[in-house]
């Protein structure tokens, strides 16, 4: 029997897979392919202060063994989430993060306490890193000055979990990830999508109507690899990893490279149901290779 | 409705012609209900640049048999493998995808449809026929070698055709058709599937005359179930995914 819970900064998670935000909805798309009780956790969609429409179509562009994507936080906003979607979720037995973004400090800290009041949400993840708006979003996490403020201010009125998605598209993620952790983190979650372009040949157009996007899928998952090493080397605080995640093994790579749980984005849009085989991989990855504890995974490349 | 992924089983290639493919699939078990206007998403990741899913149509299903059609346009490389499937072959789907055309009021119904278009519009019109109403379908291609599937169609209803060459029915395109020029329209209801200017026209036809229009769009999408939040369209409530709140809109709805 191997134990596959994970403590996430005193946070019990029953495994490590959770899924990614914006690429799971609400939890409810998924309820028809799997009980989605049995992940670790879930990242609801980002969620803003304010109603947000998003970036005009086209908002997606297929690329090799990826996608880009400017959807732009496309959200009712963080009361009609509390009013509504919160109380047909929150029954789920399983973590609930609300991913949290703003275009200014004030309303990243109105947005958190919203979700401060509701009990059935553990934590957070900041988002300071979403390359596909004006304002905010991935201004906050490309210079540690900024990426400080946001998190000390979040900081003082969220009194549960934090945890801070971190960009790919700066030079040194891991001084940003050591940063954040000063000003209060309890997790990083690592990595957002990378700035990218695609151009439509035929028509001499950019593909997505906001012209760069950020890309996701397996394409990206090398980088993210080396990134959760590099953050790895530096903090205290668990890593949630990402980026390209497409089985059990892509999961486990990330753990060995010091990741304690992950998130599996892009791969949900492909197979509805591939956190159910992830868990199980791992399982039997565990199985096979003498591990007690799927936590005994987490940093354990052999360097 | 619920939503399925499973692998079907390729039973029949029948190549229409250099462009157009007919997949018969079959389904492992019972198929569960689909309604008209309805998609499915086909995994094709297994080309070099193709990862996403495709959504596509469904054409027409056989509940005797548990066997769906697909009309598969070769455009691009996923489309090109879903063309290269062979009879044994499996084909993962996640389906039934979408909202569906909605019955009409009224027994005038005409359904437009124009290149690879066409494909929901057979479903639909069987559909009617089962609950006695004969359709009348207006069928647009650039050349004759573009209107296929006629046969068909001929079964369910009077079938009207244009081609952009004139090689077979009115020359030009659907909006030229007679049925579409007259001033007092013997139609209660339009569906219509194509290209994004086809539809256009044709709503705007159906708005002049008073007659209920209902469009299903084709755009682009990552998922197909309503997470991903990629194949918007603008409406009179802002955006809304073409995947779940569409593919069929009524046609006063979209901001066009």
């Amino acid at each position: 029997m191997v134990d596959l819970s994970i403590d996430l900064n005193g946070l019990d998670l029953k495994n490590p897979v959770m899924t990614a935000s914006g690429t799971f909805g609400y939890g409810e798309e998924f309820m028809d392919f799997f009980d989605v009780s049995r992940l670790g956790g879930i990242m609801v969609k980002g969620t803003t202060l304010k109603h947000r429409e998003g970036n005009p179509y086209p908002r997606m562009a297929e690329t090799p063994q990826g996608m880009l994507n400017a959807v732009g936080l496309q959200n009712k906003g963080v009361h009609y989430f509390a009013d509504t979607i919160y109380p047909r979720i929150k029954h789920y037995d399983t973590h609930l993060f609300v991913n949290v973004s703003g275009s200014t400090i004030e309303e990243y800290v109105e947005t958190a306490e919203v979700v401060n009041a509701l009990d059935h949400i553990p934590g957070i993840e900041l988002n300071i890193s979403c390359p596909n708006v004006k304002e905010g979003g991935m201004a906050f996490g490309t210079s540690c000055p900024s990426a400080v403020a946001v998190v000390e201010a979040v900081r003082k009125v969220y009194k549960k979990h934090l945890m801070v998605k971190l960009s790919p598209n700066v030079t040194n993620i891991a001084e940003i990830a050591k940063a954040v952790e000063d000003a209060g983190a309890d997790s990083v979650s690592l990595i957002n999508t990378l700035l990218g372009m695609a151009i439509d040949v035929k028509t001499r157009k950019p593909i997505l109507s906001t012209i760069t996007g950020g890309l996701s899928g397996p394409a990206v998952k090398p980088i993210a690899v080396r990134m959760v090493w590099q953050v790895a080397q530096v903090v205290n605080i668990p890593i949630v990893g990402m980026g390209g995640i497409m089985n059990a093994n892509d999961a486990i790579e990330f753990m060995l490279a010091g990741a304690s749980a992950i998130q599996v984005g892009t791969a949900n849009f492909i197979d509805p149901a591939v956190t159910l085989k992830i868990i199980d991989g791992i399982e039997a990855y565990c199985k096979e290779h003498g591990f007690a504890k799927a936590s005994d995974l987490v940093g354990a490349m052999q360097a | 409705m619920k939503k399925y992924v499973d692998d079907f089983k390729v039973i029949k290639n029948e190549r229409l012609n250099h462009e157009y493919v007919v997949l018969t699939l079959q389904h492992p078990g019972k198929l569960p209900p689909m309604l008209p206007g309805q998609f499915v998403e086909v995994r094709v990741d297994n080309g070099p640049n193709t990862f996403l899913r495709r959504p596509i149509s469904i054409h027409d299903i056989d509940e005797e048999n548990n066997t769906m059609l697909l009309l598969v346009q070769e455009i691009g490389e996923g489309t090109q493998l879903m063309c290269a499937l062979k009879e044994g072959d499996t084909c993962n789907m996640v389906y039934p995808l979408g909202n569906s055309f909605a019955m009409p009021d009224k027994p005038r119904v005409l359904l437009v449809g124009g290149g690879c278009g066409i494909a929901p519009l057979l479903f639909m019109g069987r559909r009617l026929k089962a609950n006695g109403i004969e359709p009348q379908f207006l069928l647009g291609a650039r050349t004759a070698e573009g209107l296929i599937a006629l046969d068909a169609f001929k079964q369910l209803g009077t079938v009207h055709t244009t081609t952009e060459d004139g090689s077979v029915g009115t020359k030009g395109f659907v909006i030229h058709h007679p049925v579409m020029r007259t001033q007092t329209p013997d139609i209660d209801q339009i569906y219509t599937c194509g290209p994004e200017a086809m539809m256009k026209v044709v709503a705007k036809y159906a708005g002049n005359h008073n007659i209920k229009c209902q469009v299903s769009l084709e755009n682009h999408m990552a998922c197909g179930f309503g997470a991903c939040l990629c194949c918007v369209a603008e409406t009179l409530d802002g955006n809304k995914c073409t995947c779940t709140d569409g593919p069929v809109f009524d046609s006063t709805y979209l901001k066009w």
